[in-house]
């Protein structure tokens, strides 16, 4: 017995045949030196195949991209406008008869221009006047027989911005019928609506995510269920439960992020063929329009990073969310 | 080891399957545990290993007392016992190597550290060609063996094995009880339920004997 090599291997130190024992030996080494094949997953992926949470994680992480991305070009054209007209203010100035009203211009040019702050100002050529009037008038309009008004555009140096209410008052005292506009209705109101718009849109992506969690938590409680024997096989081995949720949320994770990036590359791509569809009225008078209104619209870096955030989120979200399912599981298991 | 005073289990609103048990088991002792079927074997060793709690009575394992035991204390605990089932629990989508090498891998340990033991057992207990085929494919004694491989692959403090011979030929039977003898041997408690009158006649051990939920022991 004390020959025996297996004497030093316990629990398998007995064998009544030496010589059978010597076979098995060399056979068990001829084995263990074969490497041995990658090691099947312990829970068994096919048992999870939840092609439906593939697809469910996948759309919801579509709507939250476009959402995102919806966001960001708003928030993005939101701002131009805000920069765009703060460093702007126009004096409008009621149309009179044509030599006064040169005399007005030149007079309202002339002041504004000595004013701290201010880095140009510039009256508005007839020609330009009708080049702004001309969408909404039509070409062939004759502004001669219209009381058009005249516009002297201030640029404002934004480092060092004037008293606009000390400027209105001088350009009200110098030319009765002038009138100052620092966009400021305009403006607020843009923000309010671009406000909006943003605040919608995290409450979309609130509830997307919330759908995205609430599908998570119902694939992983049915797979856990599906799985009850390699739970409890694996408790009974003496499997920590950190353990026996990592071999879930392993699946979950890969799963989310397939999902989240099939999800975020279609979105992306909706994005590139509006743009292109975009792209197409920018030559035209109407994508001119589209562009006086709400600046150029962009999918920008803002939007880009804002989707793959997303794509990161919606897997992240995915395993974090089958984690804490399989720990709640697992609790109320026994 | 374990001491059992005054246990009583119960399944649900059911009637009582163990009443008034008391025994205790020493460290590397070896008894059988027998009694007709549905007598309460099973029950009994589920207590033993953690998977249930005594309805009432005093249970100690390991010098815990059970009734106070938290759940993450439980793995730690189980890693020290060793379970043959009596339906095997084998995983399907697992080869047997790998059923073998579970409680292993389970503790983290590295597979290249593992392979050459596991392999070695698997070949001992017969299965060295069906090392690397899944259980459906395994007869009803090729599974129990696995079975059995798995649960002495850590050579455990505790080693409860519910029928480990219930499906083998008589001279197989022999062989992997002299498996448990010899684990027995090392310094592990074994405990084997049973109701093969012949087998237990074969060897001389303490019995346990469970007859409707209650316990007689002959030393
Ligand atoms: N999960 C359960 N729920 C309810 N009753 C159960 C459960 N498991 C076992 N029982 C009952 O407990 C009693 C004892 O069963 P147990 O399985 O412990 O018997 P056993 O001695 O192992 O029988 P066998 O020799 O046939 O394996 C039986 O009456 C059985 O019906
Ligand atoms: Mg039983």
């Amino acid at each position: 017995m004390a020959s025996d090599p297996r004497d030093q291997a316990p629990p398998v130190a007995a064998d009544a045949d030496p010589a059978a024992a010597e076979a098995e030996i060399e056979d068990v080494q001829d084995v263990a030196a074969t490497p041995h094949p990658r090691p099947n997953p312990i829970v068994p992926p096919t048992s999870l195949a939840s092609r439906a949470l593939f697809f469910v994680v996948a759309i919801m992480s579509f709507l939250a991209c476009i959402t995102v991305g919806a966001v960001a070009v708003i928030g993005d054209a939101a701002s131009e406008w805000q920069t765009d007209i703060a460093q702007e203010v126009t004096i409008q100035v009621r149309p009179m008869n044509g030599e006064e009203t040169r005399q007005a211009l030149a007079e309202l040019v002339a002041l504004v221009r000595g004013m701290p702050g201010v880095s140009e100002a510039r009256a508005l050529s007839e020609d330009e006047i009708r080049d702004l009037l001309e969408p909404w008038l039509g070409a062939g309009a004759e502004f001669d027989e219209l009381p058009v008004p005249r516009l002297v555009v201030v640029e404002i140096d934004r480092d060092n911005p004037p008293d606009i209410g000390e400027m209105r008052r001088l350009v009200q005292s110098a030319v009765p019928g002038a009138s100052l506009d620092d966009h400021d209705r305009w403006q607020s109101r843009l923000r309010v609506m671009a406000n909006t718009l943003v605040a919608g849109g995290l409450g979309i992506l609130l509830l997307v995510l919330s759908a995205t969690v609430l599908s998570v938590v119902f694939a992983t409680r049915g797979a856990m269920a599906s799985n009850r024997d390699v739970v409890e096989v694996l408790h009974l081995v003496g499997a920590k439960e950190a353990f026996i949720a990592r071999q879930f949320e392993r699946h979950f994770l890969r799963l989310g992020f397939k999902g989240g990036l099939a999800g975020g590359i279609l979105a992306l791509a909706t994005f590139g063929v509006i743009s292109w569809i975009v792209g197409q009225f920018a030559a035209t008078p109407a994508g001119d329009q589209i562009d006086a209104l709400f600046g150029p619209m962009s999918i920008g870096w803002p939007a880009i990073l804002g989707i793959l955030g997303t794509i990161i989120l919606v897997a992240l979200l995915t395993a974090i969310t089958s984690r804490l399912a399989v720990f709640h599981f697992l609790k109320v298991f026994d | 080891m374990i001491r059992l005073e005054n246990v009583g289990l119960r399944y649900g609103m059911g009637p009582e399957v163990l009443r008034d048990v008391s025994f205790s088991i020493e460290r590397g002792s070896f008894q059988f545990l027998t009694g007709p079927s549905g007598a309460g074997k099973t029950s009994l060793m589920r207590l033993m290993f953690l998977a249930l709690k005594p309805t009432r009575g005093l249970m100690s394992l390991f010098e815990h007392d059970v009734a106070t035991l938290s759940r993450s204390s439980l793995p730690t605990l189980r890693r020290r016992i060793g379970v043959v089932f009596q339906d095997f629990r084998l995983l399907e989508h697992l080869t047997t190597y790998e059923n073998v090498a579970l409680p292993l891998r389970v503790m983290g340990r590295d597979e290249a550290d593992y392979r050459v033991d596991v392999l070695e057992l698997l070949s001992w207990v017969g299965l060295g060609e069906r090392a690397h085929v899944h259980p459906p494919v395994l007869s009803g004694g090729e599974k129990q063996r696995a079975a059995i491989a798995r649960a002495v692959i850590t050579q455990p403090e505790l080693l409860l094995a519910d029928e480990p011979t219930g499906n083998v030929d008589p001279t197989l039977a022999r062989r992997l009880l002299r498996l448990f003898f010899e684990l027995n041997r090392l310094g592990t408690a074994i405990i084997i339920a049973t109701h093969d009158i012949g087998l237990m006649d074969q060897y001389d051990a303490r019995r346990l004997v469970l007859n409707n939920g209650r316990m007689h022991i002959y030393d």
